[in-house]
């Protein structure tokens, strides 16, 4: 079952807001300089920020669902521009099994780039 | 420099028990931009395991900025829900190199005051050498 894709528009505040409730002050989320520094095309957004904006999906598709698992791969980097945003799009194939499991398969794209790789969830109810 | 093979296997001493707060989850809920349901995010138990990441990439004296996410995985044994006390301990599963960057595996089990399983985690970081 095809699931009704969702967009959600990632901005350098918002960064500053997930470094700050998460704990994670790496630079390359918020330094142009030091990202450049790294090997990096510019400041790019946490791969737990895009991976939690994907859980957000999970949760509007399944509310209140339990989430037994859920991981994936960080393929290609979110770059955030200074100004404005730069917009995500999330979505989801759902497959249930007789254990009353549900198997969601994403697929979370920026632009024409998958930017995380077989991001899976599996939620139970 | 590349990153010392001798520490696959290692598991590192457990995170100082971390008291999960409402606010907290409040907080990082409203920062991915969700509503605060009574328990974590999913992704909440990314804070400890990165906690546990810090302590083992300061320990190794590995620069956090040399670090990108490679992969992440959450296996879930229950919600975390407020006034639970959390530790994650951190083992390396493996570390390789590939065109000159070290892929560290790592697992990290977050259990709590109990001892009980909440969370097993398991993280790939990208360590980018150069030189």
């Amino acid at each position: 079952m095809s699931l009704p894709t969702q967009t959600f528009t990632i901005t350098r505040a918002d960064l500053v807001r997930y470094a700050a409730a998460s704990g994670d002050p790496n630079p390359i989320h918020q330094d142009e300089e030091v990202a450049r520094s790294v090997g990096l095309p510019g400041v790019i957004a946490h791969g737990m920020y895009t991976m939690a904006l994907a859980a957000r999906a999970v949760e509007t598709w399944f509310p209140g669902a339990e989430v037994v698992s859920f991981g994936c791969k960080f393929t290609n980097p979110v770059v955030v521009p200074r100004d404005g945003g730069v917009d995500i799009e999330v979505a989801g194939e759902a497959k249930e099994s007789d254990d009353g499991l549900t198997t969601v398969a994403l697929t979370v794209m920026c632009g024409d780039q998958k930017v995380l790789g077989m991001p899976r969830a599996v939620v139970r109810g | 420099m590349p990153v010392d093979q001798s520490l696959v296997g290692r598991q590192f001493p457990p995170t100082r028990p971390y008291v999960v707060a409402e606010e907290q989850l409040r907080d990082f809920a409203a920062a991915t931009g969700g509503e605060y349901a009574g328990r974590a995010p999913a992704t909440f138990p990314i804070v400890l395991a990165f906690g546990a990441m810090n302590a083992f990439l300061e320990a190794e004296r590995i620069d956090l900025f040399r670090i990108v996410h490679g992969e992440q995985k959450f296996a879930y044994e229950r919600p975390i829900v407020p006034g639970d006390v959390l530790t994650a301990t951190l083992t390396v599963a493996g570390v390789r190199q590939i065109a000159g960057n070290d892929i560290i595996s790592t697992t990290s089990e977050i259990t709590d005051d109990a001892g009980a399983l909440v969370c097993t985690t398991s993280a790939t970081l990208v360590h980018r050498g150069g030189e």
